[in-house]
């Protein structure tokens, strides 16, 4: 039988059957969320002593603040404060210290936060805002990257060089270039000197904004002896302690001081990862000590002024041979990262270290520049810089096949990467089932059997095109776990990892509840309050399923070593013996013992003479990557170890295209993605049938459209459009594969992200295939498709 | 100015003073303490804070509280009053939901649903969530548990 390891490749803890393992055990957060009992930030009470605070946004792209005039909103009945950037001249970052808690003398972007009013009651803030007066001197805002890369561009951030920042970005000084990730493997002259096809071309991904349904919101309160708690709406719980200790520390806030409590969260996608608008209700509790303030995103300010995903220019060069074997690839991205880059950089890092695709290529040159321009601070979002350099590169490789008169799924395959192959960075690639992944998605849209319809007005056509994705981490981001037993052999966990949606607390209880016999249902896993719940980085990078899981795992065989060792005290059995069965105590060597949790894991177990051994059983365990290192040579990217693995897998579609309106519907979408290990398979069925609908909703309408100033057009649910249940494939195929993660928690490895990446391209492929006609800039809306088609344009696919 | 109004929520009798700008939304969440209706979009797009009206779904963002006078208004936290119902057994047990923030929109949807035409096709099931915004799910695990729970049918009331 095969064996399937628990934690890290620990031969002692291997298990021979899985009974909670793999099974599409019912959410634990269920039933919270059903009755209406789940409570979030904006749902808690704090009384008849809460302030609300409305902020003061800049009109502009881009101005100079000439003078703020707060008499009167000051003025107005119900305002309690009102503060400006005089008040917290003091910078905050993640990655980067490029950013203020307000606006100090210049303006960013349209939207950023100029000021705030702290008020009595919600309207009487709105109101007062609109009467602080701020006048602008305004300047030509840098939309463009390309433009902001021009020798003679504006500094869009003059001090660049004096940013602190993370030793893995290499910002350039006097330039609007705040990162550059060079990657370069092999000999890129010679790879494309032995090509026989050299393709090349330019590809344009525009900003996408998260839409979780549930806005940002902060509640911040400084109490009488100076302990700041912040209940936020976020992915981060730590890493927001850690952000607020380093602003705040002018003030003489260290992270003893601060405590954030995050409940649960309707949903994030990256949106709510790091610090965003957060650090304002950081900054206003200061001012009101004693009160509570409340400060709640307005739809308009969701769109606004949190993260958005990044746009990106993407310019590929491929070579390959006549069979098809790839040469080289020189890939440039030019990101235009908005105005405030702390996290954004990050994404653009992860891009430039992996955008050769999960494709074995000996030559690379990967060039990924974070550019600031005068929009909105750019951010994680779901795939991580990934599901952006995929429709450029997975369209250019099916353009590349026709170049080369192959099938595309053909040359995929003849170019996958497999374990052991180098990959960009020069460390060898992990474990990957991307073969079967990609057979299996071929199978189930019947890939080369061409399909049409009744319609002679509709043409169909099918994609196939594959992603991967790392999780983009500090090499030190780690997790944490405490565990403690109830009378009745319950179990509390305690984690800060976020329950996003992604089921992660449901997957937390069923690693527990596999190693110490505990049904799930009696397992409580708790959402992240820092003073009380341990470490966790962030909740990001779909990395809480593997590193969080780690130590998860680590603290139930900590419980269980603690459990043998008091039946041992108490009883004599060697510790060896023993094994948990259906939450007893039971030996190998004495069948009629059963000993059952719920008799001693509190109260001990008493002796012959009255006394009892034991007592409590608490655990802990944590987890750190201890084989990564973000060390390595800035000009070539070799040298150091910056991912810790790669999902892989790949997505199809076919699709049906009406000629007259352009108009595309998806038939049917399989996704095959390689999770390891599938500790809840129904879980992910609902990670590939939701990501795949964000990704598809990317290419075939959102769209986040800026006027002349950098104003955003359309920062309403009306004008930029998400999918609603009418807007769903007619069919999806969820497809898993499960080639084990060796350091994974029993094999798995993360899944969150992977589903939407591939979204876009294979849409672009399937458009391509039925009509003709290939669109190189996202998204590819019917209006676009239906111009192509009346324009008679017959561009090579 | 204020208003005296008086309203039935969740089958309890409310009296309760508002101010003409306030809508619904505000009186349900910050006077009555009922919080399953969610502040999404405040504009009506987004579903988040769907309620029963008179038995009818509406947007809570866009009534007025004054409006409420005389009326009846059940959330997610009235529908099963003798335990969950069908539908939301079926999606506890089914995992429909992921973050959970449109659930309690969707479910009020679905249950008005549920109450006209007690055998719905999967089409109908759709139109009948179209007006509730779900980011998480892809939407097919909430209609496979309402296609569920019509199959089962209400649970016999003792």
């Amino acid at each position: 039988m095969t064996k399937t390891y628990v934690g890290k490749a620990d031969a002692a803890n291997a298990m021979e059957t899985l009974n909670v393992i793999g099974r599409g055990t019912p959410r634990i957060d269920g039933l919270d969320k059903l009755t209406g009992a789940a409570e979030y930030v904006d749902d808690m009470d704090f009384g008849p002593g809460l302030l609300h605070a409305a902020v003061v946004e800049s009109p502009h792209g881009y101005a100079r603040i000439i003078g703020i005039d707060a008499a009167a909103a000051e003025a107005l009945p119900g305002v309690i404060k009102v503060v400006t950037g005089k008040d917290f001249p003091f910078t905050f970052g993640m990655y980067m210290k490029d950013r203020y808690i307000f606006a100090q003398d210049i303006v960013r972007f349209a939207g950023e936060q100029v000021a705030a009013v702290i008020a009595r009651d919600a309207r009487t803030a709105k109101k007062a805002a609109a009467l602080v007066e701020v006048e602008y001197e305004v300047l030509d805002p840098l939309l463009d990257p390309l433009k902001a890369l021009a020798d003679d561009a504006v500094l869009i951030h003059p001090d660049l060089g004096s940013y602190e920042h993370v030793p893995w970005f290499f910002p350039k000084e006097n330039t609007n270039i705040a990162h550059w990730r060079k990657t370069r493997r092999g000999d890129l002259e010679a790879g494309f000197a032995e090509a026989d096809v050299v393709l090349e071309d330019e590809y344009t991904v525009p900003r996408y904004a998260h839409c979780a349904i549930e806005p940002h919101v902060v509640v911040a309160r400084l109490d009488g002896a100076r302990r700041l708690t912040l209940w936020t709406a976020s992915q981060s719980p730590f890493t927001q302690r850690d952000v607020f200790a380093q602003a705040l520390a002018p003030l003489g806030f260290s992270h003893q001081d601060i405590r954030v409590v995050t409940p649960y969260v309707g949903g994030g996608f990256g949106g709510k990862a790091g610090v965003s608008m957060e650090i304002i209700g950081a900054a206003l509790a200061t001012v009101v000590q004693g009160r509570p303030v409340k400060v709640r995103w307005t739809r308009e300010q969701e769109f606004k002024n949190t993260y958005q995903r990044q746009g990106v220019i993407a310019r590929i060069k491929l070579g390959a041979r006549k069979d098809g074997t790839f040469t080289a690839i020189e890939h440039d991205l030019y990101w235009d990262a908005g105005a405030y880059v702390e996290y954004g950089a990050n994404v653009v890092n992860a891009a430039g270290l992996s955008a050769t695709g999960p494709y074995r290529i000996p030559a690379i040159k990967i060039d990924s520049l974070c550019v600031y321009t005068n929009l909105p601070p750019g951010g994680p979002y779901r795939g991580f810089g990934y599901s952006e350099f995929h429709f450029g590169l997975e369209s250019h490789i099916t353009r590349m096949a026709h170049a080369l008169g192959m099938d595309p799924v053909e040359l995929r395959k003849k170019n996958a990467i497999v374990e052991g192959d180098l990959l960009a960075y020069g460390e060898p690639m992990n474990p990957s089932g991307l073969i079967e992944a990609i057979d299996k998605t071929a199978a189930a849209i019947d890939w080369g059997v061409a399909e049409t319809s009744d319609d002679p007005n509709v043409a169909v056509g099918k994609g196939l095109c594959l992603f991967w994705k790392a999780p983009a981490m500090p090499p030190n981001a780690s997790s944490a776990s405490f565990l403690k037993f109830n009378e009745d052999g319950s179990i509390n966990i305690t984690v800060s990892g976020m329950e996003l949606g992604q089921g992660y607390l449901t997957v937390m209880a069923q690693v527990a509840s596999e190693i110490l016999t505990v049904p799930p249902a009696k397992i409580r896993v708790e959402t992240p309050d820092t003073d009380r719940n341990p470490y966790e980085w962030q909740t990001v990078a779909s990395h809480v399923t593997w590193s969080c899981g780690n130590a998860v795992a680590a603290a139930a065989l900590e419980a269980r070593e603690k459990i043998f060792k008091v039946v041992h005290d108490a009883r004599g059995y060697e510790e060896g013996s023993l094994y948990l069965e259906d939450q007893q105590v039971k030996c190998d060597t004495d069948p009629d013992f059963a000993m059952a949790l719920s008799d001693f894991v509190i109260g001990g177990i008493q002796m012959p003479d009255g006394t009892f051994r034991g007592g409590p059983i608490v655990a802990s365990g944590k987890f750190m990557p201890e084989f990564t290192s973000a060390l390595s040579d800035p000009e070539t990217s070799q040298g150091g170890h910056p991912n810790v693995h790669y999902t892989v897998g790949a997505a199809g579609v076919i699709i049906e295209v009406d000629k007259d309106t352009g108009k595309i519907h998806v038939k049917k979408a399989a996704l095959a993605v390689d999770v390891g290990k599938a500790i809840n398979p129904v879980l992910i069925e609902g990670q590939i049938t939701g990501g795949l609908l964000q990704g598809l909703a990317t290419v075939l309408y959102e769209d986040m459209r800026f006027d002349a100033g950098g104003r955003l057009l359309n920062p309403t649910f009306t004008d930029y459009k998400i999918p609603t249940s009418k807007d769903v494939p007619d069919e999806i195929i969820p497809i898993i594969i499960e080639t084990p993660q060796p350091d994974g928690p029993f094999g798995a490895r993360g899944v969150g992200e992977h589903t939407m990446i591939a979204a876009a391209p294979v849409i672009g492929d399937a458009v391509a295939d039925a009509v003709g006609v290939r669109l190189k800039d996202m998204p590819i809306t019917a209006e676009r498709v239906a111009m192509a088609l009346v324009s008679g344009r017959t561009d090579e696919t | 100015m204020k208003h005296t109004i008086e309203m039935k929520v969740n089958g309890e009798a409310w009296v309760i003073d508002v101010s003409p700008a306030e809508s619904l939304l505000e009186v349900l969440r910050e006077k009555v303490g009922v919080k399953s209706p969610k502040i999404g979009c405040e504009r009506g797009d987004c579903g988040s804070c769907t309620i029963l009206y008179d038995g009818k779904t509406i947007r809570a963002c866009l009534a007025l509280g004054v409006e409420a006078d005389g009326h009846e208004v059940t959330t997610l936290e009235g529908i099963g009053h003798d335990g969950l119902t069908t539908l939301q057994e079926k999606m506890v047990e089914m995992s429909s939901f992921q973050c959970g923030f449109c659930a309690p929109g969707v479910v009020l949807s679905a249950h008005e649903l549920l109450q006209h035409e007690p055998h719905p096709t999967a089409g109908q099931v759709q139109e009948a969530i179209s007006g509730n915004l779900c980011r998480c799910t892809g939407y097919d695990s909430i209609v496979d548990a309402v296609l569920e729970a019509a199959r089962i049918g209400p649970r016999a009331v003792s």
